[in-house]
């Protein structure tokens, strides 16, 4: 009972997040609603035990992905009035996909695969059941090639972000750390011996 | 102490009921045992910070602090003190509510991750299985409170230090992770009290020389990683280009006064003291004894703990007494060009070890 509390509790913080990410008028407020949405999401995960999974959640993209968000949310400079300027104008679109998509969630969720009855709330798995075992068990066996297809299109990814930003200008100065390092002093310093001058 | 917590929660079942009782019970006892870690844990950043002055002092070749309470031991008190009773200055065209929040974000996750760290065998708030994960996530967050304060304040100073720590932050959590992956593969587990144990077995644990297979030694590249890395992680220096007073005068922190400032500089060192907990922890055997005797077996575990925490807060104490800053793209330089490079590669290298027979940390 105290559980079912708990989630409420979540549940309500989550979806005011989730509101408040669209409707709140700084971008920079929006992306830390976001933040506190993940997190709850997470929450909720754990209520689930599936612990890996939240504490993934959390680490990937609460403490990565949304701090790159928000630095770069936080470097824009954003017109608020700009923002809003096409809102009645695209209304109606947004409208129409909204209604197509509460439609396939209602078709979806309305026919008892997700119901209850179908998916039982997980029993207590007892002590010493390890989530994160289990989960590296079936990820690399039975999912192993999905798995490896899905390591293989982050890094086709991290690849390709790279050539794209990569430039090379002839005119960049920069520095060769190594070079910096085997300085000498006398590459640097010339001393030069000079009598003492006397004033007249 | 059982018998006592059965009581408690007998008496708590049966005055608000079987539902209530034992989830009411749990609550509060939760938050007493939070207490009783955090309390320490604070006083000990009050210490710290007497220690840092007092270090530096006579690195310096200075007394240090020594006017308040026996030879300056009141002076953390003095300071806490005057920094409460300053005001609290918010600059016009800051956003007050995030300018508020952005302190407590910086020292909530420091003190959070307490949570899993075991100070001695069964020692541990929350013994959960994926322990060191559970850090890492939470370690991570730290970062919100930087780039939110250094936005909040409306200045320019600020949000320099805010971006420049923000993508510091990043860079290093990917050496440190991959470097904590290296331990949790030696290690077999997730559990922070596993990992401790799996350091008081091997060849050398045999003979007696423990100290000899804890971590450090087989993984010594990563646990030099790791340190600096943490270094790098808690803005000190010298990567604190953060704070960077000669040239951004104080960074994300400038326009912040009075008790909101303190709760930033409490952040910065539990953090520290986190951060030396985790390395104790991952590489030098957390609670075990360097040598398997009798005498120093006698002693406390969490006395052993305390040790080699101290051993690494005086380093970071000591870096900054002698290191200059580090420029930023050097930072950065080392981070991406040094420091991932290498703990990949000994990733590789430690998992194709533990395939061949001289395999150290599993038995075949």
């Amino acid at each position: 009972m105290f559980e079912y509390y708990v989630f409420w509790i979540f549940g309500a913080i989550l979806i005011f997040a989730g509101l408040r990410v669209i409707t709140a008028r700084n971008p920079v407020h929006a992306a830390l609603f976001l933040v506190l949405a993940f997190f709850t999401a997470a929450a909720i995960w754990l209520l689930l035990r599936a612990e890996f999974l939240a504490i993934a959640l959390v680490l990937v993209y609460v403490g990565a992905v949304m701090v790159l968000f928000l630095f770069v949310v936080m470097m824009l400079d954003i017109n608020l009035d700009r923002l809003r300027e096409g809102f009645w104008h695209h209304l109606p679109l947004a409208l129409a996909v909204a209604a197509i998509m509460l439609v396939e969630t209602v078709l979806v969720l309305g026919r008892g695969y997700f119901g209850a009855g179908a998916l039982p709330p997980p029993g207590d798995p007892g002590a010493g059941y390890s989530n994160t075992k289990a989960l590296g068990r079936i990820v690399y066996t039975e999912y192993v090639y999905p798995f490896e297809l899905a390591a293989v299109l982050l890094l086709v990814a991290i690849v390709a972000a790279i050539a794209l930003t990569l430039r090379k200008r002839k005119d960049t100065k920069y520095q060769d750390p190594a070079r910096q390092v085997a300085v000498r002093r006398a590459d640097r310093v010339r001393l030069v011996s000079m009598p003492a001058e006397k004033e007249k | 102490m059982t018998e006592l917590a059965q009581a408690l929660e007998g008496y708590s079942a049966s005055l608000f009921g079987a539902e209530w009782g034992p989830a009411l019970f749990l609550t509060v006892k939760y938050l007493v045992l939070i207490v009783c870690i955090a309390l320490p844990v604070i006083l000990c950043v009050a210490y710290l910070t007497l220690a840092e002055r007092k270090v530096i002092g006579y690195m310096q070749v200075r007394i240090g602090p020594n006017r308040v309470g026996p030879a300056g031991l009141l002076q953390p008190f003095a300071d806490v003190l005057k920094l409460l009773f300053k005001e609290v200055v918010v600059p016009s065209g800051a956003n007050k509510l995030l300018f508020v929040i952005a302190p407590m974000l910086s020292l909530m996750p420091a003190l959070a991750a307490w949570a899993v760290v075991p100070f001695a065998p069964e020692l541990v708030l929350s013994d959960i299985d994926a322990g060191l994960l559970y850090v890492i996530a939470i370690t991570s967050m730290g970062v919100y409170g930087v780039i939110i304060a250094g936005w909040a304040a409306n200045s320019k100073y600020a949000v320099l230090g805010a971006m420049r720590s923000a993508a510091q932050i990043i860079s290093y959590e990917i050496a440190m992770g991959f470097a904590l992956v290296c331990v949790l593969l030696v290690s077999q587990s997730l559990n922070l009290s596993d990992i401790v144990n799996s350091q008081a077995r091997g060849r050398f644990a045999d003979a007696g020389l423990n100290f000899l297979s804890w971590n450090w030694l087989p993984l010594l590249p990563m646990f030099l990683v790791y340190f600096i890395a943490a270094v790098a992680e808690t803005n000190r220096l010298p990567f604190d280009v953060a704070e960077g007073e000669s040239e951004i005068v104080a960074g994300f922190h400038v326009e912040y006064s009075g008790m909101a400032f303190a709760l930033f500089f409490l952040g910065e060192y539990a953090n520290m003291i986190l951060v030396s907990t985790l390395a104790s922890i991952m590489f030098l055997g957390g609670w075990l004894a360097p040598i398997d005797s009798a005498v120093l077996g006698a002693v406390p575990p969490i006395i052993w703990l305390a040790l080699k925490v101290g051993a690494l807060l005086f380093l970071f104490l000591w870096f900054r007494a002698t290191f200059p800053r580090y420029r930023y793209d050097q930072i950065m330089r080392l981070g991406w060009k040094v420091f991932i490079p290498l703990t990949i590669v000994w990733l590789v290298v430690i998992a194709a070890w533990m395939q061949t027979p001289y395999n150290i940390w599993t038995s075949p």
